[in-house]
């Protein structure tokens, strides 16, 4: 391979979009204008719509090869892009990489050249390193689309996606919101594709809420106010977004204990008072019960978490046929 | 003795004193004498009509690697003192790494021997400060002294604690052997990183702040005060590092400091693509980091700029950023960043020549860098008008891994001599 290949190269959010501003790849929310993420929300809604199991599948990925890689363990995020997948007639292949080739000492290239060669149309990657789906797209033959299913730190567009078609479920317009993300933010990707999303969509203010071990530097100048009280960052909001916060955050010295973790920024009905009466409470799950979410929360009334799970399905569906469809207008 | 003349050269020497047209006369290996007439009884065998070009004293480069032995796919000895030589550098300091960890007489002797077969840049050793560079077991300073190792470091690998550090420093100090310290906190610094700050957080990459280059130079600064023996400080990133060293030269403590060139012209907006070219440790930072840099070089607080060279094979570099490996192969485009500082306004041409050239080689102990009487005739002479552009494909460098691809220059090297004997030619 040459070393011409090599960067500088085009920024992910460029990467992502054909010359007529269709969805080639879905690598980052960042760089995607508003009325595209609409019309990915419009589309999800049409396959919600779809009112009986008959004629759940539609055709637009009939003889298309899906290949999920996933370089990390996920078992929600995979079957749900399976069954978007399958829901579009589409032929998928699930790769757990975490024991196969690439502990071997195969390089991600050379795991994709090796499936390149078996004549596939889509990749679904996940992958512990910020930047891999970026990667995948750069180096991956032009006629394949890449969906990045979680890069590292850095991006997980769908999840974003289909919180964003729950809360305009629910809250209809985007620009009168208050949304506040609680907990993890330095290690969340989710909270990045968030808040990216909901600044594209003009939401009035974008809040996140952690102590200073979990806010990253310089996130104010991804468009949020931080904050460092739950309650005072509650005040007043539509929307709560809670994140997963995993247990080795305690053993490398971020956090104390889960229990005054719990004590100080976990969700209960008590502190949930302090946003507005009609708030709905997200996570995208799976959830801590007694970490950063009361179970009275999350099964209660304002929770939507159930809703977020069957969002997921038709977002990703939507994103996946959006993807096909510009792929082939662009080879046509 | 073989006499050469270089006449009509612009000469620029800070020893000197000089930055103007004037004759170098050659014998044998050294200068005899820098001036408008020749010495008296010297007929030149050769003579070099050096008429628009600079002549100055060929560069010192504090950092090579030259990946051989043991590394051979990412360059060689050939290789890499071929790019030396056709960018001016004619004296390469080879650093220890993990790889080749210049621990023992028999590696230094070993490599010394593979560079003078060469006939090209010299070659200058600096050794490891621990076997291995695991930063426990000290080395056999006192070999590598006799082996000719100018200084000792433990590279960008850490030291056990404080007292291991404390005790490299005051054993070196018993052979004259300086620390070459990378000021790097490893907890601090996690693989894969960058700059701590907006970026870092917008790309989900890890962080590095700046304090895991302040808190080392600080801890060392710490120690001098009471050692009071030299330690260089390599590779300074941070904005932070420069005030301190500044107040540390200012009270007098024995301590010199470089900076990669690199450093100087890229910053963390350079990776928003994930670039793995721009993926070096110490990780670029930010513009006032750069603008600091920058400062630190023209009011001396920076003592020279180096090119930090490692070259890759592309595999290493071809991967999502995090897996990458770091460096940058930079050698050949050391002497055209710091001639751009020049174009730039930032530093004079004597400036330039005495960070490269004058300072590096006072740093290693060495008298050249200068012209003067008696100095081995280490000469560069540069075409300052010749504008040309980088090409990867172009580079006698093994590594092609440069973010500098593309970027225009005005100046290239027409020459260079070591020992009196022309090295190169374009």
């Amino acid at each position: 391979m040459s070393h011409q290949f090599l960067s500088p190269g085009p920024l992910p959010a460029s990467l992502q979009l054909t010359p007529e501003g269709q969805l080639k790849h879905f690598l980052t929310i960042e760089g995607i204008p508003p009325l595209l993420l609409e019309a990915i929300l419009d589309r999800a809604e049409q396959f919600i719509d779809i009112p009986s199991k008959k004629q759940r599948k539609a055709p637009l990925l009939r003889g298309k090869t899906v290949v999920n890689l996933f370089f990390e363990n996920s078992t929600r995020t995979r079957t749900t892009f399976e069954l978007a997948a399958q829901r579009l007639s589409a032929d998928i292949i699930n790769l757990d990489i975490r024991t196969s080739a690439t502990a071997k000492g195969e390089s991600l290239l050379d795991t994709i050249r090796n499936l390149e060669a078996m004549d596939v149309d889509m990749f679904v990657i996940r992958h512990q390193h910020s930047g891999a789906a970026h990667f995948l797209a750069r180096y991956c033959s032009p006629e394949i689309s890449v969906i990045n299913a979680g890069d590292g730190n850095h991006s997980h567009p769908t999840q974003a996606m289909l919180d964003m078609l729950t809360i305009r479920q629910y809250k209809k317009e985007f620009p009168p919101l208050k949304v506040a993300i609680v907990g993890d933010i330095r290690h969340s990707r989710v909270a990045r594709s968030q808040i990216h999303a909901l600044n594209t969509l003009c939401a009035g203010e974008v809040r996140v809420i952690g102590p200073r071990t979990l806010i990253p530097a310089g996130i104010e100048k991804m468009g949020v106010n931080v904050f460092h009280d739950l309650d005072e960052g509650l005040d007043d909001v539509d929307v709560v977004i809670m994140l997963r916060l995993q247990n080795e955050r305690m053993e490398t010295a971020l956090l104390p204990s889960a229990h005054e973790y719990y004590k100080r920024y976990g969700l209960t009905q008590d502190a949930l008072k302090c946003a507005k009466s009609d708030a709905i409470v997200m996570h995208p799950g799976p959830a801590n019960r007694g970490v950063e979410i009361d179970s009275e929360v999350a099964d209660g009334s304002q929770s939507v978490i159930m809703q977020q799970v069957t969002n997921g399905i038709a977002v990703r569906m939507a994103i996946m046929s959006m993807v096909i469809a510009s792929q082939a207008e662009l080879h046509s | 003795m073989k006499r050469k003349a270089i006449i009509n050269a612009h000469v620029i020497d800070p020893v000197l004193g000089l930055d103007g047209v004037s004759n170098i006369y050659i014998k044998g290996k050294n200068i005899e004498h820098v001036g408008e007439q020749a010495p008296e009884k010297f007929t030149a065998d050769i003579t070099v009509d050096a008429n628009g070009l600079y002549a100055f004293p060929g560069i010192t480069d504090l950092a090579v690697y030259l990946r051989e032995p043991g590394q051979e796919r990412k360059g060689t000895i050939e290789s890499e003192l071929e790019a030396a030589v056709s960018a001016g550098v004619t004296s390469v300091v080879c650093m220890p790494e993990p790889a080749c960890p210049i621990d023992n007489m028999p590696m230094v002797n070993l490599m010394r021997k593979r560079i003078k077969a060469e006939k090209k840049a010299r070659g200058i050793f600096i050794g490891a400060a621990t076997q291995e560079l695991k930063g426990k077991k000290l080395t056999n300073m006192g070999g590598l002294k006799f082996a000719q190792c100018v200084g000792v470091s433990n590279q960008r690998e850490p030291f056990q604690d404080m007292r291991s550090l404390r005790l490299a420093i005051e054993y070196a100090a018993t052979f004259n052997l300086p620390l070459y310290f990378h000021p790097i906190d490893p907890a601090l610094s996690p693989e894969g990183g960058v700059h701590e700050g907006a970026i870092a957080t917008r790309m989900g990459l890890p962080a590095i702040p700046a304090a895991a280059e302040m808190t080392m130079i600080a801890s060392i600064l710490a120690l001098l005060e009471e050692l009071q023996t030299p330690v260089h400080l390599c590779r300074i990133s941070a904005a932070s590092s420069v005030d301190l060293i500044r107040r540390a030269k200012g009270r007098g403590l024995p301590v010199t400091a470089d900076v990669a060139a690199h450093q100087l012209f890229l910053t963390d907006m350079d990776i928003s693509d994930y670039n793995p070219l721009c993926h070096v440790q110490p990780p670029l930072r930010g513009e006032r980091d750069k603008e600091a840099l920058r400062a630190g070089l023209v009011d001396g607080t920076i003592d020279a700029i180096c090119s930090d060279h490692q070259p890759h094979d592309i595999d290493a570099k071809l991967a999502p950023f995090q897996q990458t490996e770091p460096g940058i192969s930079g050698i050949e485009t050391l002497l055209p960043l710091t001639m751009r500082l020049v174009e730039e306004g930032v530093l004079t041409r004597l400036q330039a020549i005495q960070l490269l050239s004058t300072n590096p080689a006072n740093i290693t102990n060495r008298s050249r860098g200068s012209l003067k009487k008696g100095s081995s005739a280490d000469i560069v002479l540069y075409d300052p008008n010749e504008t040309w552009e980088v090409d990867v494909e172009q580079l006698s460098s093994k590594g092609k891994n440069t973010p500098f691809q593309g970027w225009s220059f005005t100046g290239q090297v027409e020459k260079t001599y070591v020992k009196g004997k022309q090295v190169f030619n374009r």
